[in-house]
């Protein structure tokens, strides 16, 4: 049957503990459910007192007497062999006790093997009379430690007992009826549910939840990042390529071939395909000149730019690369302006913690127009993040090689008290618009951050593992609820 | 980005008041730099080796202080007070001179040709009349260590040694010699070493045995010498014992060695404008000469204007003037003069000036305006399809996975019972761990080890990813490409052929691809070894195989921890674009 609501035949509810005295939570969902809440028709209380028994050896020390003391009666004045006295069915218990109460000596050299003898003339068996005290219901004179001592040796136990106490209910009643547990097709044809007593549904049990796939959260996250993007007017950008090579991801972008990030420690480079082959080459000498010598009005890094390192292929440490690559394609037209976003996979050979894997996904829009300013930046992104929900923004300087000015976004986050890092911008540097052909005077305003991180902080996760990869707990997966980023 | 830590209470009294932690904090925000923690040493220590190691330690407060990369001129107390004091209008930025020493005596550094072959550059200045204390001796070592690790990528570009001038005389030639011919007592050494006895012995130190690479298997190192042979350094490793400063010295030779010549005259530039603050003469520097052998001569540091840009309008000279750049309107009024001092070799272009002229404007005073730019929004085809996929599979019961494009060989080999050489997989070449030694060729090792971590879920498991896998493409310019990949899988007491199946169906009716040989799809028997035999289909639609689907294999569900029987299908999705 399986469901919830029908409550369980009310003369059986007075006899069970009511669910109060268990303790139970009603909203679990369960088979058997809480009983009703329903008038009843007897009410039934537990009660629950504790006493102390014997156990049946004990019952038997209190009849015969305790083991010492029984081997103590045993032993005659000549003497016992102590091979005798351990036939004896209180023999063993009886003789360390006996000997522990110095109440026996053994005599090992003796004639015929080792003999046990009295060592006093009588003796008084407490542990029995302890326990008639406790048999005369008079155990609480006893002391906790003798108590304990007994319960130890196995004669004493404590017993729980538990009682229930039987009042009439609100709906006490000596005649039965028997009530229906639910509609049936056969009732509404008959029409006898007119006539007939329903069970009482327990409203405060959970239904049974339909069967049904669910979406990635971190995923359901990205839909709305994407429905975000296209309300504002922004183009998806093609970045189906993890393999980039060095010089869309790095060299275009006008990072100098020096730069940390390009080093083993960060970049995941390939061993094969180790090189791109194919470049536009007018495009890279321009690129190279701006590196080694400057121009554009810029005085260029002045260093010795190599087309081997500018081959090198690498797992995309940014999807910035693609936007390079856009704009490249962009500036081979007749110039219209541009919108552009992407969200996608990016590659970084770092070390990993509870918050960084070497793979995350990186949000990132693009702006390409005649005169835009860091006005239009912040505006944009003021725009951009009112629809995540996130209103309160402050914008920090920054330093990133391919944006000049530069501004780290920052937003107040009510439950951490503190002004968070969401975002990082700028505005693309000349020295990488102006080799592609871009037009004087077109500027490029951008923003990037990452999808993980929102997504942890809007569901409260705090290992990245548990909610990318393999690792994933299934169970948040299928009770994550919609994504409304601004609700 | 690197961090600098300085003493609480030497920063507040070089910037002549005190703040509060979080006015601090705000102005550190409002100049572009983060306050990213406020410690101790002690703190530190018991951080990092435990409570009973910090007995005794410091517990003077330490600002650490976030940097931004480019600045080298922010490194140290010294540049941060004065960037801050002139930012804040309560200094004038200073003007950095070079003198040539009042006697005309000019020390000279020789650079022999030798040096071409392994380190060709150098470059040279004098801190003349310096005063020392505990406090700027320490801020002069760490300088140039932030400096070695930072713009001189460990030592790799430029390497640095200070030596006290008055213990040495010059001139001073660098040169480079085979290692056997190098004898000197190193910096806090006792005794004599020979240079590769040198490298033996630093073999182990914790920070020099980062460095002993750069030279080691060159023929020749380099090496710097008075005109008494006295050894003052062995770049980029170990300077000489005997030339060592102290807090007493009065009188530092700076030479920077390196295998970029602009690095080199940036970094000598920002470690004596920092540090002539102390000489006699503040900000001045006494100039050295540089000699090639082919005669060619240059006077170090360079310290002159690196570059005057022409700006319009006139309230921007002021603002700039808070960012250490000095300037004036010209002219008509339409231009501004912008003198960039050597402490700023970040700044390369006109953007560089315009973006110190908004934070000193204040970038949280800027209005904020909507562009006008005005464009037709598009969806990227093979994400629009794969978003309804997405919805519709869920719809269908099963449950999404977002695993890892990167993975172990075994992972797409071994475990499905192929070889690797026959996946056309993409291969990295410098993996930290076997986890991303290659990129996916599909998306079902993923989803079974989503399941192998998810076995206490109650059965029957469905899962699906949609998502790229990486194959090796010649036709591409780098050589690889991405396929946009279909995978679900379902786990149970029984294999369940007949859901994956009715799945692949349901997929086909989404696509609005009958089941037909001809225009439709149709699935027939296959080999794949990881398939179970006679339990494996090829799915062939739009003229082309897209993929298989099947009942796995024993071994594979073994391999990857699993129990149960289980059946899977993957397609590529590209075709139904």
């Amino acid at each position: 049957m399986g469901a919830n609501y029908p409550s369980l035949p009310a003369c059986c509810v007075a006899l069970m503990p009511s669910s109060e005295a268990l303790g139970t939570e009603h909203c679990q969902r369960q088979d058997t459910g809480p009983p009703v809440r329903s008038p009843q028709v007897i009410e039934a209380e537990q009660r629950s007192s504790k006493r102390w028994e014997l156990t049946p050896e004990g019952q038997e020390i209190v009849q015969e007497g305790s083991h010492e003391a029984r081997v103590f009666d045993s032993i005659p004045a000549e003497g016992l062999p102590q091979s005798e006295l351990m036939k004896l069915p209180s023999g063993k218990v009886g003789f360390s006790k006996a000997m522990s109460n110095k109440w026996v000596r053994l005599d090992k050299n003796a004639d015929g093997g080792p003999r046990i003898f009295r060592a006093v003339e009588s003796v008084r068996d407490s542990v029995r009379e302890k326990l008639q005290l406790v048999q005369q219901g008079e155990a609480e004179s006893l002391e906790e430690k003798d108590r304990n001592e007994l319960k130890k040796r196995k004669l004493l136990m404590e017993v729980v007992i538990k009682t229930y106490w039987i009042r009439k209910g609100s709906a006490f009643s000596t005649t039965v009826t028997k009530q229906e547990t639910d509609l049936t097709p056969e009732m509404i044809a008959s029409g006898s549910w007119r006539d007939l007593k329903f069970k009482a549904y327990n409203f405060a049990a959970l239904g049974i939840m339909p069967e049904s796939g669910h979406l990635h959260p971190l995923l359901k996250v990205r839909t709305q990042f994407r429905q975000i993007f296209l309300e504002m007017g922004f183009t998806e950008m093609p970045t189906n390529n993890f393999i980039e090579s060095s010089f869309w991801n790095f060299d275009a972008l006008f990072q100098p071939q020096q730069h940390p990030a390009r080093d083993q420690h960060d970049t995941f480079f390939l061993q094969d395909p180790a090189e791109a082959t194919d470049f536009p080459m007018d495009y890279l000498k321009r690129v190279k000149k701006i590196h080694s010598q400057g121009g554009y009005g810029s005085q260029g890094y002045k260093y010795d730019w190599k087309l081997a390192e500018a081959r090198k292929n690498i797992l995309r440490t940014h999807t910035t690369a693609v936007s390079a690559r856009m704009l490249y394609r962009l500036a081979q037209q007749k110039f219209a302006p541009a919108k552009y976003f992407s969200i996608d996979r990016v590659f970084r050979n770092e070390t990993l913690d509870a918050t960084h894997l070497a793979e995350f996904h990186q949000i990132e829009g693009v702006v390409a127009d005649y005169g835009l300013t860091l006005g239009d930046l912040m505006g944009t992104l003021r725009e951009f993040f009112t629809k995540l929900g996130i209103s309160q923004l402050r914008f920090k300087p920054a330093y990133n090689p391919y944006t000049e000015p530069s501004m780290e976004v920052f937003s107040y986050h009510q439950g951490l008290q503190k002004w968070v890092e969401v975002g990082n911008s700028g505005v693309f540097r000349p020295e990488m618009l102006l080799p592609m052909g871009l037009p004087e005077g077109v500027s490029v305003i951008a923003w990037g951050l990452s999808l993980e991180r929102p997504t942890m902080i809007k569901y409260g996760i705090n290992n990245i593992r548990e909610l990318v990869g393999h690792k994933v707990n299934l169970q948040m997966v299928y009770d994550g609820p919609l994504c409304r980023l601004d609700a | 980005m690197p961090t600098v830590s300085v003493k609480q209470e030497l920063l507040f009294q070089a910037l002549g008041r005190r703040y509060t932690d979080e006015e601090f904090d705000e102005l550190c925000f409002e100049f572009g730099l983060e306050l990213d923690e406020i410690t101790s040493e002690k703190d530190i220590i018991s951080k990092e080796q435990g409570d009973g190691k910090a007995e005794g330690a410091s517990d003077i407060i330490l600002y650490k202080i976030d940097v931004p990369a480019n600045r080298y001129d922010l490194l140290c107390l010294e540049g941060l007070v004065r960037g801050l004091q002139v930012f804040k209008e309560r200094i004038k930025a200073p003007r950095y001179k070079r003198i040539m020493p009042a006697n005309g005596d000019v020390q000279r550094l020789i650079i022999t040709e030798e040096t071409a072959q392994v380190r060709p550059h150098a470059v040279a200045a004098v801190l003349r009349n310096i005063t020392f204390s505990k406090d700027r001796y320490d801020s002069f070592i760490d300088l140039q260590e932030k400096l070695h690790q930072n713009i001189c990528r460990k030592r790799a570009l430029v390497a640095i040694g200070t030596h006290d001038l008055d213990t040495i005389s010059g001139p001073f030639t660098y040169t480079a010699r085979p290692p056997s011919e190098i004898r000197f007592k190193p910096l806090n050494q006792s005794k004599e070493y020979t240079a590769s006895e040198i490298l033996d012995l630093y073999r182990t130190d914790s920070q020099l045995k980062h460095y002993l690479h750069i030279i080691e298997n060159k023929p020749l190192y380099p090496v710097i010498y008075d005109s008494n042979g006295v050894v003052l350094s062995m770049p980029p490793i170990i300077n000489g014992d005997h030339t060592k400063i102290s807090i007493n010295t009065r009188n530092v030779f700076v030479e920077c060695t390196a295998t970029d010549i602009t690095k080199a005259k940036i970094v000598l530039d920002i470690l004596v404008t920092m540090f002539s603050e102390y000489c006699e003469k503040q900000f001045i520097v006494e100039a050295a000469e540089v000699t090639y052998l082919n005669g060619k001569t240059c006077i170090y540091p360079i310290l002159t204007l690196m570059s005057c840009f022409s700006e319009t309008p006139s309230s921007l000279a002021k603002l700039l003037t808070r960012m250490c750049l000095k300037s004036h309107v010209t002219g008509n009024g339409n231009n501004i003069e912008i003198e960039i001092p050597p402490t700023r070799a970040d700044i390369i272009h006109a953007c560089d000036i315009i973006e110190d002229a908004a934070i000193a404007y204040g970038y949280n005073n800027i209005q904020m305006t909507i562009p006008k730019t005005y464009t037709i929004a598009n969806q990227f085809p093979l994400n629009k399809l794969t978003e309804l996929l997405r919805q519709d599979l869920a719809a269908a019961g099963f449950t999404e996975a977002l695993t890892f494009a990167l993975c172990s060989q075994e992972d797409i080999a071994d475990k499905l019972g192929v070889d690797i050489c026959s996946t056309k997989a993409v291969h990295i070449a410098n993996p930290k761990t076997a986890e991303f030694q290659v990129a996916r060729t599909s998306l079902l090792p993923g989803l079974l080890k989503t399941i192998a971590a998810n076995k206490k879920m109650p059965l029957p498991l469905k899962l699906f990813e949609i998502s790229d896998i990486v194959v090796k493409d010649s036709t591409k310019d780098v050589g690889a490409r991405n396929q946009r990949n279909l995978c679900a899988i379902y786990y149970n007491k029984n294999p369940g052929f007949e859901f994956i199946h009715g799945l692949l169906d349901r997929v086909m009716q989404l696509l609005s691809v009958p089941p037909s040989k001809e225009s439709g799809y149709l699935i027939k028997a296959a080999e794949d070894s990881a398939f179970f035999p006679g339990r494996c289909a090829e799915i062939l639609a739009k003229g082309q195989s897209i993929g298989k689907l099947g009942v796995l294999h024993p071994d594979v569900i073994t391999k990857f921890e699993l129990t149960m029987p289980c059946s899977a299908l993957e397609i590529k999705i590209e075709p139904f674009l």
